[in-house]
């Protein structure tokens, strides 16, 4: 394309949206609304998602090893397991240690009932806390780690798994089916915009068609046009977000501080990492697919 | 150049609007082409343009088949080709330098060069003083003078005029058929469609009269 084609194409587009006032701010609000609503689920999503694996994190499947089992045995349960990419972490947790803790916790300041015992009546429950980074693998991990010789048993939490590993589907539909439709409307309004572009301009574009401009030639100044809707579009709900995120997480920290330990937020360049870049290209996308499908099928009428 | 064979087109079924018209114009011709409402002339030019497809037939112009044209090569077939409306067709908000331009514009022929064609085009149609003006501006003949030196802007080989005199006055009628024969004179062939009797009687050029989508005259140098 030469530079002056690209200049006259600026220029077309530019006009476009201005002799089409009103339809271009309607579609760029409409955009916008599309961008920001996006905005905030992926945001909600995101934090939801973090929230949730954090928990996850805290859910472990518990190993014991067989009596006989030898040091050989117990210390290649933990190397296969770090194999596994699903795998977060192995912690060895040893008979005394764990009898330790348990007697902290039940007996608390009452030592005296803890010298009932005279030895340690955890003795063989050496085991491995293994974590897992996301809640859906354990049962594959329990399957594993049971096929493993010396391991005698693997207790699991399955309502715990099944609970948060659900929590994290239903958010996925729901999220992504309310994006779908967001995202239909987008484009239908577009389309809408650059059909009444053409409505207008179309002894114009007869014209063009008459002395021999190409398809891309005539196409090209509606295509601009609706990526331009779609890149103002996309742009004012970002910046929007960017500044609203960061307030409404620090409104939450402190209104509900009681939340504080349970609630962790991303911070705002961590969401806007991702949410910057698709943001721009589903606003810019959306303007491309709406105006060039719409201009391409009423050029071939 | 240009040459039909046994062309037909039908709009709905059973009705044809040219039914078997076969002709052939040479290079370098100068033809009109006339008769009555629905005599079939408006679906003549819009097949030469390939802005329809025959029903059945072939049709050859400048060596190509349009028949076989893909939607593609369509707008490199017109450019060797200018066209002349009689509603002229100009761009409204755009001035008369503009107009001509476009011509150019949609070929993506470099500004350098459109600099020095679309001034050489509308001296030859005698408007390089009022290049700045708008279609507004200007009068019926004035107007038809812009779309004349945008059809000739590209050098084409043939030029279409659509009944080009039927919004003017007499006087300025003369003025557009001058500027097509000149045309003509520096060899690009012509096809003129008309219902002014007097002009073709006069220009004495090749006649063909169409009557209900058939060809039923076709005489060289009416009045010689």
């Amino acid at each position: 394309m030469r530079i002056s084609t690209i200049r006259y194409t600026v220029k077309q587009g530019l006009k476009n949206i201005a002799h089409n006032k009103m339809f271009s701010i309607a579609s760029i609000a409409t955009m916008a609304a599309c961008i920001f609503l996006f905005g905030v689920f992926y945001s909600l999503m995101v934090n939801v998602t973090y929230i949730v694996e954090k928990a996850e994190e805290g859910v472990a499947i518990v190993i014991f090893f067989d009596k006989e089992a030898t040091d050989d045995e117990v210390a290649n349960i933990k190397t296969q397991l770090e194999k596994r990419e699903d795998v977060l972490e192995v912690k060895y947790v040893d008979a005394d240690a764990a009898w330790e803790e348990f007697s902290k916790d039940y007996f608390g300041e009452n030592s005296d009932a803890q010298e009932g015992f005279s030895e340690n009546p955890l003795v063989n429950s050496d085991n491995y806390e293994v974590y897992m980074r996301s809640i859906e693998s354990q049962a594959e991990v329990v399957e594993f780690a049971e096929g493993l010789p010396g391991v005698r048993k693997v207790n699991k939490s399955d309502i715990v798994a099944d609970a948060l590993s659900n929590v994290n589907i239903l958010l996925a539909y729901v999220s992504g089916a309310i994006i779908l439709i967001l995202l239909i409307v987008a484009i239908f309004l577009i389309s809408n915009t650059v059909t009444m572009g053409i409505t207008v301009r179309r002894e114009e574009i007869a014209i063009m068609k008459y002395i021999g401009a190409k398809d891309s030639f005539v196409r090209a100044p509606f295509v601009l046009e609706g990526v331009l809707i779609g890149l103002i579009g996309a742009s004012i709900p970002l910046v929007v977000l960017y500044f609203a995120y960061g307030k409404t997480v620090s409104y939450i920290l402190t209104k509900f501080s009681i939340l504080n330990n349970i609630l962790d937020f991303l911070p705002t360049a961590e969401v806007y990492k991702t949410l910057l870049p698709v943001g721009l290209l589903l606003g810019v996308g959306i303007g491309f697919l709406g105006s060039f499908f719409t201009i391409k099928k009423h050029l071939r009428a | 150049m240009i040459e039909l064979k046994e062309v037909t087109k039908e709009y709905s079924k059973g009705i044809a609007a040219l039914n078997g018209v076969s002709l052939k114009i040479e290079q370098g011709e100068f033809v009109f082409i006339v008769g009555d409402s629905g005599s079939g002339k408006s679906t003549l030019i819009r097949l030469l343009m390939r802005e329809l497809e025959p029903t059945s037939g072939s049709i050859k112009v400048m060596g190509r088949n349009l028949v076989k044209m893909s939607h593609r090569e369509i707008p490199y077939y017109r450019r060797k080709m200018g066209v002349v409306f009689q509603d002229f067709r100009l761009l409204k908000d755009r001035n008369v330098y503009e107009n001509v331009a476009f011509a150019l514009r949609v070929t993506e022929t470099p500004t350098r060069v459109l600099k020095k064609k679309v001034p050489a085009a509308l001296s030859l149609v005698g408007l390089a003083q009022k290049y700045k003006s708008y279609p507004k501006e200007l009068s019926g003949g004035e107007q038809q003078r812009v779309a004349i030196a945008r059809a000739i802007v590209n050098e084409p080989s043939i030029l279409i005029a659509d009944e080009p005199t039927g919004n003017l006055d007499p006087a300025n009628s003369w003025e557009i058929m001058k500027l097509l024969e000149e045309a003509n004179n520096r060899g690009t062939t012509v096809v003129v469609v008309t219902h002014n009797h007097e002009i073709v009687n006069t220009m004495k050029k090749r006649v063909i009269t169409l009557n209900k989508g058939h060809i039923v005259s076709d005489v060289k140098k009416v009045g010689v």
